[in-house]
This record gives C-alpha cells, structure tokens and sequence, in this order.
C-alpha cells in the first residue's frame, strides 16, 4: 500500500475515534496535541486493527506519542503481519 | 443527637413505559402496558418472546459519541435518569458539598449486552478482538462511577449487586449513610439492561418467564416478565430540603433486610416478613400506618402467594385494608433496577395521592386475596407505603417511605 494512502487510512480512523474531521490531524501531529488520552489510545488502536487487520502489540500501543509513530509501526505490520 | 430524616427530593425515570418522571406517573395512573412482544430476536431460536423493553430506545438521542462508546445500556438508562433527577432537585452545589456527595446503584447483570455483544463476535464470528472498553462497560459499578463522574461527586459511591434486591439495597444503604452523616446528599438507585440474546436464553431455561405479559396475584399467572429502564433518587436531609424549600416528594422512614437461608430461588414467606417487619421497626411505623404496599409481585406462581402470606404475617387483619399493587405488571421485572422504579413508583403515588393498578389481572385467587387494586388506578391519599424486593438467593430488602406534609 502507498506510504499516502497508510497515512490517509490512519489518520481517518483516529479522526473517527476522537470525533473530529480528518483536515485537523496531520501526518505529525501529537497525541498530546489531539488531546489523546490512555482510553482514546486504546479505541485508536482497535480501530486501526479492524481498519488494517493487524495486531499492534501492547509496547507500540503504549508508546504512541504521534501519528507518525503510529503511521511507521503500521507500516512495519501491514509489510509483515506475522510479525505481531 | 436525634438521627436524620431522609427526604426524596429529586426523581428520574427510564423505563418501558417511556422517559421521564412524568411519563411514568401519567402511565402508573393510566395502567397503561410496556410489555410487549420482542422484535429483535425473531430469526433465532429464542421461544421467550414478550418483554419490558424500551420502545424506540436512542442512545445517540441522549448520549455523545464518546458517551456511548464508553457506557454500556445499562449506564445510559441510570445517567440519563440522574440528569434528570438531578435537575429535578435543583440543589446549589459547592464543592463542599461535592465531597459529601455520593451515588449508590443497584444493578444485578452490569453490562452483560456489551459481554454477549463481545462473545458473540469472538466464539460465533470468529472476531480476533471486542470492543476496547469492554471491561469498564461490563463492570456492575459502571453506572454509579458514570454519576459521579459527570457530576464531579466524591463522596463514598458504591455499587451492590443482590439479584432482584439490588437497587432496594442500594437505596436503604444510602438512607443509612445519610441518617449517620456520611452523605449530605445521595444518589441512590439502579439500572439494568438484561435484553440479550444469551441472556435471554438464560431466562428461558430458568422457565419462570410469561408466555406473554405477566399477570401478578391473578389465579392464571404464568411468570414474570423482564423489563429493562432505571431510576435515580436525590436523598438529602429533611430539614436540609425543607430549610431551602425543595420539592418533597417523600421520606425514606425505614429499610429492613433479610436473608431466607432456604432456597437458592424459591422464596419464604417468613424471610419475606421479616424484611418487612424491619423496615417498620427501622422507621418506628405501626403497622396499621401502611396503606399501600408496592410488591414484588413478580406474577410467578410461588411468589405471589409467599408475598400474600407474608404480608398477611406482618400485618394481620389489617392485611384487609391495605392496597398491595404490583407495578412489574407494567413496567416490567428490571431485576437489580426493580427496586429502583418501584421506589419511583411508590413515591410518586404517595405525593401525588393514587395507587398504581396491578393490570392484567383476570382472576381472583384464594391465595392471594388482598386488595390487589387490580387493573385500574385509584385516586386515594395513604400516609405510608413500603416497597418490597425479594431476591434470587433469599436475599430480602423493603424500603418504608412516609408522606411528608
């Protein structure tokens, strides 16, 4: 899948998640800057596995601090999801 | 030091028979039906088809996306009911009085629909994973940290879980804490949301459910229906209410508990008796001082008549003169909220001067001769009522509540 197209499914799902439209996240914002909290975190990531069929590990989960890292590691699973 | 006398100053209402504290009173008066056939699990193999359900229930009416991600039905019938009892009371808070604020709910299954919801998906569907917030949604405290989240409480809230006695448990606990000064101000109630399909299976090989809508105290009764709603009580101080000119709508007198050590679902009259009894000794009520009586009346076979033997028990001849309804014949059995819409029920006829109809009531049966007031509501003033729940697992809890002038 193009690097474009992972970021635009990303960045649509976490938009769903927080109820906001997707123009307001960009490829690096900060959850901090979104207002993600912990429960936030845990809805964005079982969105994201629905949405790309993958199981993000509980360590990337936790250490998700902006899109970008959410964009890379789900990069890495959808290249390999035998890796999770 | 004389102790506190507990005022009721604030309702909220979710039930089948629809919204609102003031939809519930007009439909106990009107002896109007919330149960119904069940449409929703018509393509399955379900043979229990009639029950207490919300028509037209919306989540999305009431609730933000956020909200409704995060509370279970069983959460939203018992916030929702909050928001309006609170508003209902109209009290001037401060933080102070935030701090002596706390919630106490009933609720006997929690968010058992999230966790039907959620299996059905793993074990049916083959889904690698359910919802994300499944745990806090399941937890049976759900809906009491829902209240006092949204509203900032902070003082002792907890949640107690007896099967068909909860909320009435709930509800004396809280009278207690506020008669002692623990609370200055109590949200005391429950909620339930049983309507699932394994859930509903569940009840169906219990074999205690009506074919259609229950029929309480009638010699044809043939089971309880379940229903499904919530209700919220505001309890302050009676001379707190008074002092700032509240709405009353009555006082928690008295609350009396206890257990049957006789049978895992069948009931005793004497643990029945002794409930009641309690909650008369507890709220220094004679006997004769109790006109009205909201029952269990589950409109099962067995309970109906422990019911009238134990009334009859504590109350000897003057059994006659007093009027016994069983509101579940319209709002349905919501089970850990039972004793929640019950209280609701119970004070809205005591401050509004009626006595809600038992309906569906056919046939007079010789073991449960007393003034059923069947089918009709009556416009009658009564002093005093008690509220009876009777639980799965001999668990016993009745509420007395006084009119206050």
């Amino acid at each position: 899948m193009p690097s474009d197209e992972l970021t635009h499914r990303v960045i649509t799902a976490i938009a769903k998640v927080l109820g906001v439209p997707a123009e307001d996240i960009q490829p690096d914002s900060t959850f901090e800057e979104l207002g993600v909290d912990s429960l936030d975190g845990i809805n964005i990531a079982f969105a994201l596995e629905e949405t790309f069929d993958v199981e993000i590990p509980d360590e990337a989960v936790h250490g998700f601090a902006d899109v970008r890292q959410v964009t890379d590691e789900l990069r890495k699973l959808v290249a390999d999801p035998g890796e999770a | 030091m004389t102790a506190r006398r507990v005022a009721v100053t604030g309702l909220g209402v979710v039930s089948a028979l629809g919204l609102g504290r003031v939809t519930f009173a007009s439909a106990l008066r009107q002896g109007l039906n919330g149960i119904r056939p069940l449409d929703g699990w018509r393509d399955t193999d379900l043979r229990l088809g009639w029950g207490a359900m919300l028509p037209n229930w919306s989540a999305e009416a009431h609730f933000d996306n956020r909200e409704t991600n995060l509370y279970d039905r069983f959460s939203q019938f018992a916030l929702l009911a909050a928001r309006e009892a609170l508003a209902d009371a109209a009290i001037d808070w401060t933080d102070d009085l935030r701090a002596r604020a706390g919630v106490v709910t009933g609720s006997c299954l929690g968010g058992q629909s999230t966790e039907d919801a959620g299996f059905q998906r793993l074990y049916r569907d083959g889904a690698k994973r359910i919802h994300p917030l499944s745990i806090p949604r399941i937890m049976a405290n759900a809906a009491a940290s829902a209240i006092s989240l949204e509203n900032g409480l902070t003082g002792p809230s907890y949640t107690l879980s007896t099967a068909c006695s909860s909320a009435n448990h709930a509800i004396g606990h809280a009278t207690w804490m506020l008669r002692q000064g623990i609370l200055d101000v109590a949200l005391a109630g429950g909620s339930e949301a049983p309507f699932s399909y394994g859930n509903l299976k569940a009840w169906e090989a219990m074999r205690v459910v009506a074919a259609e809508a229950c029929r309480p105290f009638s010699r044809d009764r043939d089971g309880m229906s379940l229903g499904e709603g919530g209700a919220v009580l505001v309890l302050e101080p009676l001379e707190v209410a008074r002092a700032r000119g509240a709405r009353i709508y009555g006082e928690i007198a008295g609350f009396g508990m206890s257990s049957d050590a006789h049978h895992i679902t069948q009931p005793s009259a004497r643990g029945a008796a002794r409930a009641m009894q309690a909650a008369l000794v507890d709220g220094a009520i004679e006997a004769e001082e109790i006109g009205y009586i909201n029952a269990h009346g589950t409109g099962t076979s067995a309970n109906d008549s422990t019911e009238c033997a134990a009334i009859r028990t504590t109350f000897g001849s003057h059994a006659d003169r007093i009027a016994v309804s069983s509101t579940k014949s319209m709002h349905g059995h919501a089970l850990g909220a039972a004793g929640a819409l019950e209280a609701a029920a119970t004070l809205l006829a005591l401050s509004e001067g009626f006595l809600p109809p038992t309906i569906h009531y056919r046939e007079p049966d010789p073991e449960c001769d007393l003034d059923v007031v069947p089918n009709e509501a009556r416009e009658q003033d009564v002093e005093a009522a008690l509220s009876n729940s009777f639980a799965f697992g001999g668990f016993n809890a009745v509420l007395a509540f006084r009119k206050v002038a």
